[in-house]
């Protein structure tokens, strides 16, 4: 009797225990598209067996024995058994006498390692940014290829042709399954962070259209970011970036109104924000503090904690932000840093001094066709009166947005200062 | 999606006796695991409904009502708010869950509404 509630429990047992699977028979076969193939055959042999004689009692234990033994096959078929045999051969024995409970818990640290090793390989930088976030989902998130290719609005053939391009790619370079080194460490943890934090960034940008059909990868990435966090506690800036996502996550609600148009955040209602999830990040915050010295991700965590904990707009230390952003913009130059840094200058110190500020900007190459530029500019020209000038803006602000309904937004803005050059 | 995650009260939670050192070793273990996959948003457990108190509403009226509870069966024991990606994930993690008190237990598993549920 397959019954769909057993179908149900079996894609929930998958969800949870396939990167663990995954990450194990990695190591065991240092290729991880081969890892994944004897994973999901694991899976078609539970699909078989568990409708009839019923899901077991520790169905992780179960998968990741199939799954051993698989592996176990296949080494034996590939002839390099003589090489591993005493050693795994020895654990799986060894662990079947062991009641189920007691082998996970021996395990535990050793499959929390393959797992951090894992992240590291699906974020390698010999493979393409797209190519480590499908990758990340896909072993990491559990997440199916047509799951994917949904959330990124492509199409299924192009997502699994991505993976296992990319799979193929990692086995010919012959990547090592392991967790980079101390001199390689913080450009690799690098990668793995920005796969995360460009998971959660997708999630939170792409407010329309058929959302609901969408998995949540938003959540998926403060997931990722929190089983991180737990792999790897020392390492200031993961704290730091789990610390971003759960403040900009709390913020969710609010970000768009009824009609799915977006708002400000000095527009939003502060009363609305996730007060559970702001909790979380600034206990991130100290945590990441503890660590380590702030990198770029806990500073824009504390950026975002300024404003976490402002219960009013008119509460916000601005020039504690100016301040975060000018340090930020020492350890990462970008105009884009730079234009947020004249945003704070301009609330903190009037709307001249940051207007002067995007002005010294305005020259750079790199925000030509960046609408945040031109947006910040007719706001500041706005507050200072010059409101034919601020239409002008706003209306080039609106020709590069690529957000239909931010578009909007700043055609409207565009029109009040129309009404307002008008009726002065 | 979040599901709030909540253990029934028995005669034992409602009588204030803490738990076993081994109890309490068995469900901080399993809260660890909840931690390391990233599910768990929130925990805490509840005192006995004697040590609270009840509002009730009627019309305008409000009257308190001092614990304890009768209806030991309906009270809340302790709770804890998951982030999971489906009602099956979150039945799966409590079937992991060790049994909250000896003999017989339940725990109520409830989705939190979300922004889009409002939409």
């Amino acid at each position: 009797m397959m019954s769909a509630d057993i179908q149900r429990n079996i894609d929930a047992v998958w969800r949870i225990e396939s990167p663990r699977l995954i990450a194990v028979l990695t190591r065991m076969l240092r290729d991880v598209g081969v890892a994944e193939e004897l994973t999901q055959d694991v899976l078609v042999t539970a699909l078989e067996h568990w409708p009839r004689s019923g899901v077991p009692d520790n169905p992780g234990a179960w998968l990741m024995t199939a799954a051993k033994r698989r592996a176990i096959d296949y080494l034996r078929r590939q002839k390099l058994l003589e090489r591993k045999h005493a050693q795994l051969g020895y654990e799986l024995e060894s662990g079947q006498e062991q009641p189920a409970a007691d082998i996970e818990a021996g395990m535990d640290d050793e499959i929390g390692d393959d797992l951090l090793r894992l992240m590291f390989v699906a974020c390698h930088p010999v493979l393409s940014t797209d190519a480590r976030v499908a990758l990340t989902l896909r072993l990491l998130g559990g997440l199916t290829t047509g799951e994917i290719a949904r959330a990124y609005l492509q199409p299924e053939p192009t997502i699994a042709q991505r993976i296992v391009r990319a799979k193929r790619t990692l086995a010919d370079k012959k990547v090592a399954f392991e967790v980079p080194r101390a001199a390689e460490l913080s450009e690799r943890l690098g990668s793995v962070l920005e796969v995360i934090y460009l998971v959660f960034n997708e999630g939170y940008t792409a407010t329309t259209g058929d959302d609901w059909m969408r998995p949540d990868l938003c959540g998926e990435a403060l997931r990722l970011g929190r089983v991180l966090a737990g792999l790897m506690p020392r390492e200031a800036e993961v704290h730091g970036l789990v610390a971003l996502m759960e403040i900009q996550a709390s913020r969710e609600r609010t970000r768009v109104d009824a009609e799915g148009r977006p708002v400000l955040l000095l527009e939003q209602n502060r009363a609305q924000w996730d007060r559970l999830l702001i909790r979380r990040g600034l206990d991130a915050l100290e945590r990441a503090a503890k660590a380590g010295p702030a990198g770029p991700y806990t500073l824009q965590a504390m950026i975002a904690a300024c404003h976490a904990q402002a219960l009013t707009v008119q509460a916000t230390d601005w020039v504690r932000i100016a301040q975060l952003y000018e340090t930020l913009a020492q350890m990462t130059p970008s105009p884009v840093v730079e234009l947020n840094r004249a945003v704070a200058i301009s609330r903190a110190f009037g709307a001249q001094s940051g207007l002067d500020l995007v002005d010294a900007l305005a020259a750079e190459p790199a925000l030509d066709n960046y609408h945040l530029l031109p947006s910040v500019r007719g706001d500041l020209l706005s507050k200072l009166g010059r409101v034919d000038e601020a239409r002008e803006e706003f209306q080039r602000a609106a020709a590069l947005a690529g957000n239909a309904r931010e578009r909007q937004l700043l055609l409207q803005r565009a029109a009040d200062c129309g009404r307002k050059a008008a009726s002065s | 999606m979040r599901f709030m995650v909540m253990v029934r009260a028995n005669r034992d939670s409602e009588s204030g006796a803490m738990p076993s050192a081994q109890r309490l070793a068995e469900m901080g273990k399993f809260n660890e695991e909840l931690v390391k996959a990233g599910v768990m948003l929130a925990a805490a457990g509840l005192r006995a409904s004697s040590m609270g108190a009840r509002v009730r509403f009627s019309g305008s009226k409000r009257t308190v009502i001092d614990g304890p509870f009768a209806e030991t069966k309906e009270l809340i024991a302790g709770f804890w708010l998951w982030q999971v990606r489906s009602l099956d994930e979150a039945i799966e993690w409590v079937k992991r869950c060790p049994n909250p008190f000896d003999g017989e237990s339940e725990i109520e598993i409830r989705q939190v509404f979300e922004t889009e549920d409002f939409g």
